[in-house]
């Protein structure tokens, strides 16, 4: 029933959406001079010199690394901790049960700049301060409950009975879990890893504030040179560039699983 | 599904509860702390109760803010949420084009932030960006960093950019799972495309549509990155909402204590709405259970 | 009112059908009498609903043409066809109240508020929801939501069938036979054709004058209630109808009998003489209650190892060995049966001969 209209309509969108992004793609791959010189929709002297300098600058590379293993960390601790939780917040009727839940989603929604000092003041103080695992940890904050939050609707859909039966046929509890359970909700698992994965690469604000050096974020270290280095354009270009790669790859992976994320509504 | 009672569900939350108490509950136990003294140096205070609310409640600047923060939200609801329905009407439903439509909604929902920032820093400029330089062509006089309703309308602009394609994800994850049938009586009772839209998409779209809305609500309630690459704030105040001045009273001013007052009182409008979110979503729950 | 008919009607979900098996629907010909109450029985993917869908023109036909009144409606679409149709699951409006909801379809075609509501209290009342009619049709019981979907058929007045695909799944099972009266009752009172999908032979066979019955995307016999079952045109039908099912055996033709191993069946003289022409492998079908227990050792009598008899209350059933096949003989009550060997009789009026699963001796008695 799709009509030409939509289609129209909907590349149009698709096309509006990308074209800041082919921007910016265009002139990462121009010279600053060219850059300032005259605008041109294609750039006259392709060069890969910016990335190159990305790829070659340890000051620059080092922030992608910086980024991608606090990313990662995150997405570990958050997944191990938030997978037993949500198995007792789905299965378990216990003292204090909702007013946990209601206390965790205030925390996807407290507003980061609200903690900006005193998270300042407390990651220094137990020497977690410019360390990857102190801004894997500092994102915990929304993440564990986000993941809490979707992996609870993944496990709801899965009737107790199994459970039941697995106890029945003598699984103890870590065997039943990890064997069994884990299994079942592959899909809500790769989910969450997803939107973890997301939303602590697209933060700024804590990552930036809890480092200076030896864990700062490709994204802090691209303010900085630019106000550093006057107005390098191109390097700034190729920076972004790079920093929206690692999430198409992502959604790439989870996409036919993406709609049943946010089908639960639980981002 | 009935659940079994057992405290002793306790122990699998407890790893949770102590990562987020560490990150939420001593920083929440500072910004009281501040809100109530008046810090001379480090490790020295002196208690003054209220003071510090009384002071920020009467901030005119806080007012400003607050105002500029209230309009904003509602003007990316208005544009994000009908756009957003209306491009998930029109995405494909399945095989390839719908995959590929999928990826490249969201790509713009996993750009860092300040990415996103300076995405519309570049594009928006009148000298090497092809927005500003289209506008620049086409006659209007147009300079996100001078000018102040340039600079709301860019960053505006950056929001709806930025995030409809989540309100577009949700309302495809609804539009998907309505079942055929639907369709096909609508057909046949002989109902016109708006009457399909009016009675059977848009009901069931309730669902995520009220997720969609208080996300976004939210969200831009707290947005502080975008507008503080693009502009920091300016020009003047243009840009400048609630989070852009709590930074630049904590860090800008070191304003420790009205910045932590200030804190307590926006966390709280948060925590209001949260709750109301959380009711929301218990009801829905229900209904559809 | 309207008599619908299928001419040479197939269809493919493939855009490129290669062979046969590419065919949800192989090749339907069939005319719908006005009407008519129509069940459409089969088991599940033997093209039941595609058929329907068919009818209705939510889906257009690969091949052939569908007539109303004699009229090509092949490519109308559903709207333009004056026909209704209640799904699986009650599809409902939601956000509307019932009034509403069986107004819509009438509104939708511009019909004047005062003819609406006139229609709307009629339908209400037959089906009996007038109490609700104000109440948002969402609280309402999967019954009544069924209701309401047939309702918005029923307020048509030019409606020229109602199309119901398992109309009955959701609802509970003490409501189901309350609702399939009332769907009778209406269909009397009405006399709209109803054509009804099913899987459900008991279904089926208490709702309709005529059983369509449909396997593997073609039509094996459409017939009354009692055709199929004393005059299976095919061995499906046999099988599926009836409970227990049709027995069968592979057999062959020699001279006046039908034989089976080193059994001899009698068979009637018109049946040998439409047999005798038939190449290729026979089969012999008969039903369990056709089988008599041959107690005074007639003429033709055969020997068989009873091995078990089950009580159903109303009748027992009997399995019983005749070399390495399984029979099931259904016996009446007063008649007394032991297992071990006994001898039983198959009376040639019910011996049905079928080849390449088609009935081959039709009316032969």
């Amino acid at each position: 029933m799709r009509t030409k209209k939509q289609s129209f309509l909907l590349i149009l969108y698709f096309i509006l959406l990308m074209l800041p992004i082919y921007w910016l793609i265009n002139m990462s791959l121009k010279t600053n001079i060219e850059i300032n010189g005259s605008l041109t929709l294609f750039p006259d002297n392709f060069t890969f010199a910016n990335y190159i300098k990305i790829f070659t600058d340890a000051s620059w590379y080092t922030g992608y690394l910086n980024s991608i293993k606090y990313v990662v960390i995150n997405t570990l601790i958050s997944l191990s901790v938030a997978l037993p939780a949500a198995y007792a917040f789905s299965r378990y009727k216990f003292l204090g049960d909702k007013h946990l839940f209601f206390w965790l989603l205030t925390n996807r929604m407290s507003p980061p700049a609200v903690f900006l000092l005193p998270f300042f003041q407390l990651y220094q103080t137990v020497g977690l301060f410019d360390t990857h695992v102190g801004v894997a940890l500092a994102h915990c904050l929304f993440n564990v409950p986000l993941s809490v939050w979707i992996l609870e609707g993944f496990m709801s859909g899965i009737p107790k009975e199994i459970d039941e039966t697995a106890f029945i046929d003598g699984y103890s509890f870590p065997k039943f879990f990890i064997s069994i359970f884990i299994p079942l909700i592959r899909a809500g698992i790769g989910v969450t890893a997803f939107f973890c994965f997301m939303f602590s690469w697209v933060e700024l604000l804590l990552a930036r504030t809890l480092t200076t050096v030896n864990a700062k974020p490709i994204s802090a270290i691209m303010t900085r040179t630019v106000s550093a280095s006057g107005m390098d354009w191109g390097l700034l270009a190729a920076a972004g560039v790079l920093t929206i790669i690692p999430g198409i790859i992502v959604i790439w992976f989870v996409r036919n699983h993406m709609a049943k994320g946010f089908a639960l509504g639980r981002v | 599904m009935d659940k079994w009672e057992d405290n002793k569900a306790w122990f699998l939350v407890v790893p949770v509860f102590l990562i987020v108490a560490f990150s939420a509950i001593i920083p929440l136990m500072t910004v009281v702390n501040y809100s109530i003294q008046d810090i001379l140096a480090p490790g020295k205070g002196v208690f003054v109760g209220v003071e510090w609310f009384r002071e920020i409640l009467s901030d005119s600047r806080l007012h400003g803010a607050l105002i500029r923060q209230i309009i904003y939200t509602f003007s990316i609801l208005a544009i994000e949420i009908p756009l957003g329905i209306m491009i998930a009407l029109l995405m494909p439903a399945r095989g390839f084009s719908s995959s590929i439509s999928l990826v490249i909604v969201a790509i713009p929902l996993l750009i860092p932030w300040n990415v996103v920032g300076t995405i519309f820093q570049i594009f928006g400029r009148g000298d090497i960006g092809l927005g500003g330089a289209f506008l620049h062509k086409i006659g209007i006089d147009y300079n996100y960093a001078s000018d102040s309703v340039d600079a709301w309308l860019t960053v505006l602009t950056m929001d709806v950019w930025h995030w409809t394609p989540l309100v577009v994800l949700l309302c495809f994850a609804g539009l998907r799972a309505i079942p055929d049938a639907y369709y096909q009586a609508a057909k046949i009772d002989g109902a016109s495309k708006w009457a399909v839209f009016r009675f059977i998409q848009l009901p069931k779209l309730k669902g995520v549509l009220i997720i969609a809305v208080l996300l976004r609500f939210m969200d831009s309630f707290m947005i502080y990155t975008e507008p503080f690459v693009l502009s920091g704030g300016g020009p003047g105040n243009a840009t400048t909402f609630l989070s852009q001045y709590l930074a630049q009273l904590a860090i800008g001013q070191f304003d420790l204590g009205p910045a932590a007052a200030f804190s307590l009182i926006y966390f709280l409008i948060i925590l209001l709405f949260c709750f109301i979110f959380y009711t929301f979503m218990q009801n829905a729950e229900k209904e559809n259970g | 009112m309207t008599r619908i008919a299928l001419d040479q009607i197939a269809h493919s979900y493939l855009p490129k059908p290669d062979g046969k098996d590419d065919y949800a629907l192989k090749k339907i010909d069939t005319i719908w009498d006005d009407g008519a109450a129509y069940a459409l029985l089969g088991p599940s993917g033997c093209g039941k609903t595609t058929l329907l869908n068919i009818i209705s023109g939510l889906l257009t036909p690969s091949e052939g043409k569908v007539l109303y009144d004699g009229v090509d409606v092949t490519n109308l679409p559903p709207e333009k066809r004056n026909i209704a149709q209640v799904f699986q699951f009650p599809v409902l409006y939601d956000t509307m109240t019932v009034f509403d909801n069986l107004a819509f379809p009438l509104r939708n075609r511009g019909i004047e508020k005062k003819e609406v509501d006139k229609r709307v209290y009629e339908v209400a009342e037959l089906l009996e929801l007038t109490p609700f009619l104000k109440k948002k049709a969402k609280g309402l019981g999967a019954d009544s939501k069924q209701k309401i979907s047939l309702g918005r058929g029923l307020v048509r007045k030019d409606v020229a069938a109602i199309l119901f695909d398992e109309p009955l799944t959701v609802i509970d099972p003490h409501l189901k036979w309350l609702l399939r009266r009332k769907l009778k009752e209406i269909h009397e009172q009405t006399g709209i054709t109803f054509i009804y999908v099913t899987h459900d032979q008991v279904e089926a066979m208490t709702f309709a004058d005529k059983v369509v019955v449909m396997y593997e995307g073609e039509i094996v016999q459409v017939g009354t209630p009692r055709e199929l079952f004393e005059n299976p045109e095919h061995t499906f039908v046999g099988y599926f109808i009836g409970s227990p099912g049709m027995n069968f055996l592979d057999c062959r033709l020699d001279g006046k009998y039908a034989v089976y191993g080193d059994t001899k069946i009698p068979l009637s003289e018109k049946t040998i003489e439409m047999a005798k022409n038939i190449n290729g492998p026979l089969q012999l079908g008969i039903r369990p209650m056709y089988i008599e227990f041959d107690l005074d050792g007639k003429e033709g009598s055969i020997p068989v190892e009873v091995s078990k008899i089950e009580d159903l209350g109303h009748c027992r059933i009997v399995t019983a060995d005749l070399s390495g096949n399984e029979l099931k003989i259904r016996i009446p009550e007063g008649v007394n049966i032991q297992t071990g060997t006994q001898k039983i009789f198959f009376p040639p009026e019910w011996t049905k001969l079928y080849s390449d699963g088609k009935l081959i001796n039709k009316g032969a008695i």
